[in-house]
């Protein structure tokens, strides 16, 4: 049931490693000790001792009341992400791949960035371990995610502005991938996300399915039984492959995938790869991109820095594909408004990614009825985006309980 | 004969060594690159890479990423880049390489752009994201149509993967003498002898080799110990500059 990847890096005719000679070797000497890895139980356990004392997980498992009464229908949780330290689940993966670098005897890391929770994420691990960090954002991100900006310079890392094309993170993608080409014996990327060159879509979901896997533990222990619905958002889609992934083979748990509708589907103003594009190849990848007839990639757009992005993980154009998870898009102004739901009615402060998700599950939980179960995988809180929310009218004057 | 095996040979008995020059089709519109390309093969130009423009071409330097971006504002396609080599066609003999990205191949179906590539006069694809692990996917249909994928080496490869990728290579070898992107640069690697000749073991095509070359003197140093050299990014400079047809007479020059 679950997906296989042969030695390529195939997700089905997804996936792959479209990438510059030059790194070719590196990308094949990071699989090497990836597969290492896994069953060294010395790497293993420090990963693992990092994951709960420092990281701080198991993150917990909350059921918010207020929410679910709500949205009137099932019962809501939320897999507290957000709690993690730096504020996101992206710190997952970048301990976990910063630890592979240590193991390559590689003192330097590089990483791109749209929200910057990836790059804050990177730049602290690079701090943890003693490393030397780049990030490359985009100079639109620079100024909507100022914060995560300062962050990174004060953990010590150094910040590239990218000042091409859409001066998001398509762009700083592709900066870092140039980067990458001149700095590959000395640098180890770090991608934030299940997206790029093999091994990164399969390395990046294995460091982020602790998220499913301790969900799977907790809601057992809550509710005795298994969640109807998972609900997360889909940029890259790393923190919506890390809780799916260990729950592909429950016929019973539906998995939804919530990409970025933008200013709606119809004015092609949107980050939706699935939802709207084709197969295409981009940044190492083949998998859904959204382009124009001649194969150009095509401007996404989003409220969210973190979901603006023309392309998504290969895994999730399989998963698409094979229907084992359903994929549907929430509006800039719907994810604002579940922003505020889940600000008032919980005081819990959302990325406006995770926003994403809450405003599906709004849709959700009447249709599933009282019965229901809905875990929503919070990624990552929204401290980052207050500027944003608040350039957007600073929300409703009234309206909750 | 493919065109490019046969300018190779010959290049060989001349005991020459061979100009291959990139331009970018359609920069900065496909007026001008037209002339331009024609300015270029006239004043000496062996080979021709053409390239064709990608929104985001992950392996090249400002230069050429500028170059793409003015040709896609111009309306440049795959579709309008293969009818500028058939025109181009018409009054040269001169081998043209395709050199691009995965996507808008891929996009166009590859089965259909080799098809229309041959019948539009091109002898070869150089795909810069196509690495001997994805080649599969694309070679078959450039077979079937008689043109050559033209294999990329770097500093980064080894012996071994070396003959792994030119084991069954056509045409010639396209050894980037650095760790980086596309882009003129003041020196050539200092390694540039000593990876050659361990190229060589591996491969008994001809190695063209590139990135970075942009002067006559930097041409000359590095046909000492390669077959041909490969000039884009001064190239594509110059023809901004309007000083295309001095430059290719340099490098033309120190090439002999």
């Amino acid at each position: 049931m679950t997906s296989v990847t042969d030695k390529k890096g195939r997700f089905g005719i997804y996936g792959g490693q479209y990438v510059a000679e030059t790194l070719m070797p590196a990308l094949i000497e990071l699989d090497l000790a990836r597969e290492q890895a896994k069953t060294d139980p010395t790497f293993q356990a420090r990963l693992a001792e990092l994951l709960k004392t420092y990281v701080g997980r198991p993150s917990p498992l909350y059921l918010a009341g207020r929410l679910t009464e709500a949205f009137c229908g099932a019962r809501i949780y939320l897999k507290r992400e957000d709690l993690n330290h730096t504020g996101a689940h992206k710190v997952n993966n970048t301990i976990g791949q910063a630890l592979l670098a240590e193991r390559l005897g590689k003192r330097r890391l590089m990483a791109e960035t749209g929200a910057g929770q990836h790059g804050v994420a990177t730049a602290t691990a690079a701090a943890l371990l003693g490393m030397e960090c780049v990030v490359y954002m985009g100079e639109t991100d620079i100024h909507r995610q100022a914060p995560n900006v300062k962050r990174m310079e004060l953990l010590g890392a150094k910040v590239i502005s990218v000042s091409s094309g859409t001066r998001t993170l398509k762009d700083a993608m592709s900066e870092a991938l140039r980067a990458w080409v001149a700095e590959v014996d000395t640098t180890f990327y770090v991608i934030g996300s299940v997206a790029g060159p093999h091994p990164y879509p399969t390395m990046v979901r294995d460091f982020q399915r602790i998220i499913g896997d301790e969900t799977r533990a907790q809601i057992l222990d809550a509710e005795g039984r298994l969640p109807s619905m998972i609900i997360a958002c889909v940029g890259g889609g790393s923190n919506a492959a890390g809780i799916f992934y260990p729950f592909l083979g429950d016929a019973g748990v539906k998995l939804v995938g919530v990409e970025a509708a933008g200013l709606g589907m119809a004015t092609g103003q949107h980050a939706a790869s699935i939802g709207a594009g084709k197969v295409g190849i981009l940044h190492g990848s083949k998998s859904y991109v959204l382009q124009d007839d001649d194969g150009q990639i095509l401007n996404a757009h989003s409220i969210s820095a973190g979901l603006d992005y023309p392309g998504v993980g290969p895994e999730h154009a399989l998963w698409a594909d094979s229907k084992l998870v359903e994929y549907c898009s929430i509006t800039d102004a719907e994810a604002l408004a579940a922003f505020y739901d889940l600000t008032r009615l919980e005081g819990i402060l959302p990325a406006m990614e995770s926003a994403h998700a809450v405003a599906e599950a709004r849709k959700r939980a009447p249709l599933l009825g009282p019965d229901g179960v809905i875990v929503i995988n919070l990624s990552g809180r929204g401290d980052k985006d207050i500027e944003t929310a608040l350039a957007h009218g600073g929300g409703p004057a009234g309206g909750y309980p | 004969m493919n065109r490019i095996t046969q300018k190779f040979d010959e290049l060989r008995q001349a005991g020459r060594k061979g100009l291959v020059g990139y331009l970018t089709a359609g920069d900065p519109d496909p007026g001008a690159s037209e002339k331009n390309i024609r300015t270029a093969i006239e004043n000496g130009l062996d080979v021709l890479e053409l390239g064709v423009p990608f929104s985001d071409p992950t392996a090249d330097g400002p230069t050429i990423q500028a170059a793409s971006h003015r040709a896609l504002r111009a309306g440049m396609t795959l579709g309008k880049s293969l009818e500028l080599v058939r025109r181009l066609r018409r009054d040269t003999a001169a081998p043209i390489v395709l050199f691009g990205y995965a996507n808008p191949f891929f996009r166009r179906g590859y089965a259909r752009a080799a098809e229309e590539a041959a019948a539009a006069g091109a002898d070869g694809l150089l795909v810069v994201d196509l690495p001997f692990e994805e080649k599969d996917e694309l070679c078959p249909h450039l077979d079937r149509n008689g043109l050559f994928f033209i294999p990329l080496v770097a500093p980064t490869t080894s012996a071994a993967r070396a003959t792994k990728l030119l084991a069954r290579a056509q045409g010639f070898v396209y050894y980037i003498m650095v760790r980086g992107v596309t882009g003129a640069r003041e020196r050539l690697a200092a390694d540039l002898a000593a990876q050659v000749g361990l190229l060589r073991r591996c491969a008994t095509l001809p190695i063209a080799v590139g990135f970075g070359i942009q002067r006559g003197e930097q041409a000359r140093a590095a046909a000492q110990v390669a077959d041909a050299v490969v000039v884009g990014s001064a190239l594509v400079e110059a023809a901004q500059k309007g000083t295309l047809a001095t430059l290719v007479r340099e490098l033309r020059r120190a090439l002999g």
